[in-house]
């Protein structure tokens, strides 16, 4: 390991302790009702009320495919921006080099969005 | 200190929880596992210094590829524990292979004792009061250019991949079409008709 | 890097450049023209394919010539498969027309997978780098999952994409794991400064083991026995020109790909990969030779017989050296005329108006369609190794440095398993000519298939009077690759 990463350690300090707060509360939530809760179920308490009906399925149903296709597309583009992300914080020490390496680098993906909305990718009736 | 206990606690979640991904019954928890085994391997990549990495991790794959998988999961509509019927028989080969990656594990391992030098050659290291981002900005959009645009075009054959295999023209359907009706005037739109009394229309 | 280095490394990725960008503009062209383009778009990638073509002979000479910090090479051996790759991708993108008309699968981005995938193969042979090797090989397994799962109606082109997907990211894993290896042992992913270390310092179990993940990997991508559990799945789900094209351009690209590593950082050591290629390729010919004698399925043969091929090409990787480069080499360039020239005959199998794929289906096909039958037979004729036929001198150009190097019982192996081969092509010959006719096929609708099966058959017969282009490039492509 490194030396020299306790400092950068310290700078997640909040986030460390921020989650150590979250998970603690949650955890407290959680238990906190399995004791003091009063619980003494039966067999009638959980059955589905008088006039009440059992379910006739799986609640999980099959979503339509273009929400998938959604999903893909919108994975990409992340994609590219998770890569513009260095690109924003080098943009002058690489110069107009770097510049155009990443236009050219949008231009590629251009061109995928271009043939998208022509497919009709984005569309939705 | 500090940072042995941040990574073992990281390291111990995160093989917990990618136990947990293939023996949860529920599918959906196994997404929900997944996850948290991301997020963990994100402190992990913190814990090394990659920071970009970490949150490229959790940018991409928990805001994006777990929800994809959501997806995946609920379009399936199988019967996840029908599926898992045969899971026991393969337990035996699976655990061979994974004894077989260990012990190769432990000899490489083994090796980096015997070869020490072997690790002070490095590709690009990380300057001092440079941060991790930047150091990668420095090289991804220079010297490893054609490597990144290649993985453009990655990125151009995956588009084109999801749209060949599951777009559908839909017939019979009313499309929108947003010039049409946006540049629809008052004119086109709106007709006067004089009524008269009684007349009806 | 400034743009005057960028400049200086321009002519060295034309072929690259050309194509990548010739094949953004014909998809732009096929989405504004609409789908019934595919006619046009395949003549437009055609015509890119050919200026990439004439770029890499352009481009080629007997230099070594180092791009983008030395992790991209081109020399005659990169030029020689770069050659064969375009080829291979044309002629498994023309022959398919007709069938993607039939079969109502006639959308424009068959042409433009075809040719993003030969993208990645250009830069897979044309990598030296672990970095670069990875980006061009998955950049051409992508496009052809895709191409695998092309007929989205039809159950078993999806399932083979899927099983195709699925095995190949368990491989890209492996590959990936041992790359990681290598590059934590060595501390460098550059082919040159690797092949420095390991000669200076050996072979440690850490880079053993990674190059053997490295070669799990590249073997599942060549479909060597025991990496081949998916080829035969796929070959006989996907829509048959996908087949032919897996059959060939991937083939050859990462055959290439493979010769590269192991004859460039990992030469000094031979001791340690040579046993294992010598398993890969007793596997895949034996397996090759068995397994098919079973088959009533004529693509799921061509899987197997492919197979079988892959262990007699890596026969040259044993012998190594110059030579056993050069056979290799060799026979890559006859194999894939070979096998383009049966993939033809199988999509010509065709009667109403469905495509047939059992091999029954050619019963008396030596009475009915005579000019088939005897292209068939020319073309299992030399698939087995007789003579004269090409097939035989690219069996020959392997089994020979093989012999010189003393590797008897290799030889003999080898020679057991194209006698065994035997059995199951001649079993298709006396299917067409002994058994009793079935109807006729139908008559294509254009003359292009019968031109290209025309030239492979010529190639193939005729190869024996006019052996020396073939065996003057290859020799250069190997004496670049092997010094």
């Amino acid at each position: 390991m490194p030396s020299g990463l306790e400092p950068l350690l310290l700078e997640y300090l909040p986030i460390i302790l921020f989650l150590g707060i979250a998970i603690v509360l949650g955890g407290v939530l959680m238990v906190l009702p399995l004791i003091l809760a009063p619980s003494n179920p039966d067999p009638e308490k959980l059955s589905a009320y008088e006039c009440g009906f059992n379910a006739f399925e799986d609640a999980r149903m099959k979503f339509d495919v273009r929400f998938y296709l959604v999903g893909i597309l919108f994975i990409i583009f992340d994609l590219e921006v998770a890569l513009l992300i260095p690109w924003a914080i080098t943009l002058f020490p690489n110069g107009w080099f770097g510049f155009g390496s990443a236009m050219l680098f949008l231009g590629i993906l251009t061109v995928g969005f271009i043939y998208e909305w022509k497919k009709g990718a984005l569309e939705w009736e | 200190m500090l940072m042995a206990l941040a990574f073992y606690l990281f390291a111990a979640v995160l093989t917990v929880a990618a136990v947990m991904v293939i023996a949860a019954r529920n599918p959906v928890h196994s997404v929900l596992f997944l996850i948290l085994a991301f997020f963990n391997a994100a402190g992990l990549f913190v814990l090394l210094g990659a920071e970009f990495l970490a949150m490229t991790l959790v940018i991409v794959y928990v805001g994006a590829v777990a929800v994809l998988f959501l997806f995946v999961v609920m379009m399936l509509d199988i019967d996840f524990t029908e599926l898992r019927e045969g899971f026991l028989n393969y337990a035996p080969i699976g655990g061979l292979i994974g004894g077989v990656l260990l012990i190769e594990l432990v000899l490489f391992l083994g090796g980096m004792m015997v070869a020490p030098a072997s690790s002070a050659p490095r590709a690009s290291p990380v300057r001092e009061g440079v941060s991790n981002t930047q150091a990668l900005g420095e090289v991804i959009y220079t010297q490893y250019i054609f490597v990144f645009q290649a993985a453009g075009m990655i990125l151009l054959i995956a588009m084109i991949g999801a749209i060949v295999l599951t777009l559908r023209e839909r017939t019979g359907v009313r499309r929108q079409n947003v010039a049409a009706q946006v540049g629809r005037t008052r004119a086109q739109a709106v007709e006067n008709v004089d009524i008269k009394p009684g007349a009806g229309i | 890097m400034t743009y005057q280095t960028l400049l200086g490394y321009l002519p060295a990725i034309m072929p690259e450049l050309v194509l990548g960008g010739g094949i953004m503009l014909v998809l732009l062209y096929g989405v504004f023209r609409g789908e019934r383009s595919l006619i046009s778009t395949a003549l437009l990638t055609l015509l890119v394919l050919c200026v990439a073509a004439y770029y890499v002979v352009l481009g080629a000479s007997d230099a070594r010539v180092l791009a983008f910090g030395g992790s991209v090479v081109i020399d005659p051996f990169a030029s020689f498969l770069k050659l064969l790759i375009l080829g291979a991708s044309a002629v498994a993108m023309i022959m398919a027309l007709e069938f993607l008309k039939h079969e109502k699968l006639n959308r424009f981005e068959y042409p433009v997978l075809i040719g993003l995938s030969a993208l990645g193969m250009l830069i897979m042979v044309s990598a030296n780098d672990l970095m670069v090797l990875y980006v061009g090989l998955e950049m051409q397994s992508l496009a052809l999952y895709v191409l695998a799962a092309f007929s989205r109606d039809n159950t078993r082109s999806t399932e083979a994409g899927l099983k195709y997907f699925v095995l190949g990211a368990l491989s890209s894993g492996m590959l990936l794991y041992g790359i990681s290896l290598i590059y934590g042992m060595s501390g460098t992913l550059n082919f040159d400064v690797l092949k420095g270390v390991i000669e200076t310092q050996g072979m440690s179990i850490g880079l053993v083991i990674g190059m053997v993940f490295l070669a799990a990997g590249l073997a599942f991508k060549i479909s060597a026995a025991p990496f081949h559990m998916w080829t035969p799945d796929v070959y006989e789900g996907a829509p048959t020109p996908v087949t032919a094209f897996f059959a060939a351009a991937p083939k050859v690209a990462a055959m290439g790909l493979f010769l590269r590593v192991l004859f460039g950082p990992f030469e000094a050591a031979v001791a340690q990969w040579q046993q294992i290629i010598i398993v890969l390729s007793v596997a895949s010919m034996t397996l090759g030779a068995f397994a098919a004698i079973g088959q009533s399925n004529i693509k799921r043969l061509m899987a197997y017989s492919s197979i079988g091929h892959v262990g007699f090409a890596l026969l040259g990787f044993v012998a190594g050296g110059e030579a056993g480069v050069k056979g290799v080499l060799i026979y890559l360039a006859i194999y894939v005329a070979m096998t383009l020239g049966a993939f033809i005959c199988i999509l010509a199998m065709r009667r109403e108006g469905r495509q047939v794929e059992e091999i029954a289906d050619l019963s008396g096909l030596s009475t009915t369609q005579p000019g088939l039958a005897l292209a068939l037979l020319v073309l299992m004729f030399s698939m087995i190794g007789i003579p004269p036929f090409a097939g035989f001198w690219a069996k020959f150009y392997v089994f020979l440095p093989v012999v010189e190097q003393g590797l008897y019982w290799l030889a003999v192996v080898g020679f057991l398993a194209s006698v065994v081969s035997a059995v199951y092509y001649l079993k298709i010959l006396r299917v067409i000519y002994f058994d009793d006719p079935a109807p006729r096929f139908t008559e294509p609708s254009y003359p292009g298939n019968g031109v290209l099966l025309a030239m492979s058959v010529l190639f193939i017969t005729f190869f024996i009077f006019w052996p020396a282009p073939l065996l003057n490039a290859a020799g250069v492509a190997a004496s670049s690759l092997v010094k």
